[in-house]
């Protein structure tokens, strides 16, 4: 029973592996400069997001002198927020956008959460491999505490599959949860010290936004780039559980769930 | 493998009052239903042995769709036990799965792996499934460019690339032009030849008839009839007439057929024969005999305009020929209570030998489903044989002339 969904998840690799891949060729198929544009948003959003902050409102990270560490920040919060809520806005939104190959194909369901996954984690690999060029280029390299990210990524990938899971199987018998996803990422994105250090808030602030699984892990993300330091295995643990408490979660639901959802679709 | 073995299932949906109470029912602990459910399907259970060729019929809203939806398991039962062992394959919706961007040979890869096959066997598969689509060069062309009959040959050609143990056709499915239907079709009986266990759902007699072993009829989500094709068509004709099960009889004759009698019987057959040129009743005809179909009606309420049809079937249930008094301007009218009418109807009987049967009907109009006094199947049954022809095949008799020209000089081969 346990087996049951790896193994029909197995069998139909070769529909999950085509899934992904044609996804990612749907989406540049049609233009000039193809996969570029998986390139171009993220950091059309850090050029803007630099010049506003760090330029023109001269931000600068307390106790790091360095003109690159407002930037760096930025994009270890920026692109693995953007992995996140990736992984977010697909999950809820993939059981009603295939309808009608759940309604008339017999598949194994839980080929699509894989094939969310995949697909966000192939964009994250492209820009995330640019901000390592870059990082290598401009002599910022955190050396061997890189290897820190590898544990972090794994919570968060946990945490957004979950999640995810969760709110794509909610989604089919509530749509309000659609709408309401959209809404609470934008203010989840603000509750997390992204574009600005944790440190500048008011203490009393600072603990509250630091019981926002998200705020530990792009704190990491920004600790192992900025300080070279490696994740504060404390204050990760806490997540690491969240993330398998909505795994189960999600399974249990899905599988008690997932007979009905083909009638409510 | 290929056996399909369905158990007291039965669907329903659930419905809720008001869009607020399904929330309420999933978040308070042990609440009580607050949904009513609602049956497509009860209590239906058969059994398909390896190899059978079953077809379900059933007017729209039946709950064939469903049925089927169960067994290829995109839906799941409610109640009750579908086992179904072997390889399915299901041709109820063509082109799933196929992305308009891409090129019809990446699709195939696409669809293919839905049908649970790998890239290999695709590969191998591939140059057979593109001769069979017969779309030439689009096949590396985007799908948007097609034509549907295009999408739906490859379709078609994917979904059956490799004989699946258990066939699932819905007849929605007229693929293409005639010429690929007849290619289509004559895939399935090949497949069914080789042991391929069917399931095809239709309204057609013809495809039912021609190809099932076994029928099972639908109405309103029960099982109303389960039988021989001819039987149960019989029923689901007289059914569409009648729309209400209770005015329609079935009789067992002697020789093992179901004749299935419908109508108010207004009007009624109260005799049938088969007269040969002398004006004996026979039942065993040449072919080519001229033959006199006489048809004895008795009026037992008045009737404003009656119209005598009679259709000769042969022993596949299949129509040879059929034709009305409304077709020819003879249509009666005002016809009172205690009337009695015959009918003499005279043809050639240019047909192959075997066994027919003659049905009929008595309607006012054309068709017995606007008003029908009676429909009467297996009215009469007779023999054609061929002792005076020389032997031909096939159920039409057309005499062909023969003339025969030899030109050219024979080779004469050296040494």
């Amino acid at each position: 029973m346990l087996l049951s969904l790896p193994r029909a998840a197995w069998q139909f690799r070769g529909f999950i592996l085509g899934s992904v891949k044609r996804e990612f060729q749907a989406r540049y198929q049609n233009s000039l400069l193809g996969a570029l544009w998986t390139v171009i948003n993220p950091l059309a959003m850090i050029l803007v997001y630099t010049l506003v902050f760090s330029q023109l409102m001269k931000a600068r990270l307390p106790g790091v002198d360095n003109g690159l560490a407002y930037s760096i920040h930025l994009c270890a919060g920026i692109l693995t927020w953007g992995f996140f809520s990736e992984m977010i806005g697909k999950g809820q939104a993939m059981f009603l956008e295939n309808a009608r190959l759940l309604k008339k194909l017999s598949f194994p369901r839980i080929c699509l959460p894989i094939v969310v996954l995949l697909n966000a984690s192939l964009n994250f690999a492209i820009i995330f491999g640019l901000f390592i060029g870059f990082l290598l280029l401009s002599g910022n390299f955190p050396g061997w505490v890189i290897l820190g990210v590898v544990p972090v990524l794994i919570i968060q990938i946990l945490f957004s599959l979950g999640l995810g899971t969760c709110l794509g199987v909610l989604n089919v018998f509530f749509r309000d949860v659609g709408h309401l996803t959209g809404v609470v990422l934008q203010f989840w994105f603000w509750f997390t010290p992204i574009v600005y250090p944790v440190s500048v808030l008011p203490e009393k602030l600072q603990a509250l936004v630091l019981l926002n699984p998200m705020a530990q892990l792009v704190g990491a993300y920004q600790g192992i780039f900025i300080h070279q330091q490696w994740p504060s295995w404390q204050s990760l643990w806490p997540c690491a559980v969240l993330a398998l408490v909505f795994c189960t979660l999600a399974l249990a639901l899905f599988r008690k769930r997932a007979g009905e959802m083909v009638d409510e679709l | 493998m290929g056996e399909i073995r369905i158990e007291a299932v039965g669907k329903a949906y659930k419905q809720y009052p008001t869009r607020w109470a399904r929330l309420r029912e999933w978040i308070t602990p042990f609440s009580r239903p607050r949904h009513s459910l609602k049956w497509v399907l009860q209590d239906i259970s058969f059994h398909i042995r390896p190899g059978e060729a079953v077809g379900v019929i059933g007017i729209n809203g039946a709950g064939k769709s469903t049925l089927l939806k169960m067994i290829t398991g995109t839906t799941q039962a409610t109640t009750g036990q579908i086992e179904v062992s072997g390889r399915v394959a299901a041709l109820l919706e063509l082109g799933m799965g196929f992305h308009p961007e891409f090129t019809g040979r990446q699709n195939v890869y696409m669809a293919g792996q839905l049908l649970g096959l790998s890239v290999d066997e695709l590969t191998q598969l591939m140059p057979e499934i593109e001769a069979f689509a017969e779309i030439g060069d689009y096949i590396d062309q985007q799908v948007r460019t097609y034509s549907s009959g295009m999408q739906m040959r490859l379709a078609f050609s994917v979904a059956t690339a490799r004989r699946p143990d258990v066939l699932i056709v819905d007849e929605a499915l007229s693929v293409g032009d005639a010429y690929f239907q007849h290619k289509s079709s004559d895939r399935i009986r090949e497949f069914r030849k080789a042991g391929t266990t069917l399931l095809i759902v239709s309204h057609s007699r013809d495809a039912i008839q021609s190809i099932c072993d076994r029928a099972i009829l639908l109405d309103h989500g029960r099982i109303a009839l389960e039988g021989s094709p001819e039987e149960v068509m019989d029923f689901y004709s007289a059914m569409l007439a009648e729309r209400a099960l209770d005015t329609i009889r079935q009789e067992r004759l002697a020789c093992g057929k179901v004749r299935t009698i419908s109508g108010t019987s207004d009007a009624e057959v109260v005799d049938i024969a088969l007269l040969n040129a002398k004006g004996q009743r026979v039942e065993l005809i040449e072919v080519g005999a001229a033959v006199t179909l006489e048809v004895r009606v008795a009026i037992h309420v008045d009737i404003p305009r009656l119209v005598l049809g009679f259709l000769i079937k042969d022993r596949l249930g299949q129509a040879i020929y059929g034709i009305n008094t409304h077709r020819i301007n003879q249509a009666l009218e005002g016809l009172v209570a205690g009337e009695e009418v015959v009918y003499r109807y005279a043809f050639e009987a240019d047909i192959g030998k075997g066994n027919y049967s003659v049905a009929t009907s008595l309607s006012r109009f054309d068709s017995h489903l606007d008003t029908n006094y009676e429909w009467r199947d297996f009215a009469l049954i007779f023999h054609v044989v061929n002792s005076r022809k020389p032997e031909f095949v096939g159920c039409a008799s057309l005499d062909a002339v023969l003339q025969i020209e030899r030109t050219g000089q024979p080779c004469v081969a050296k040494n």
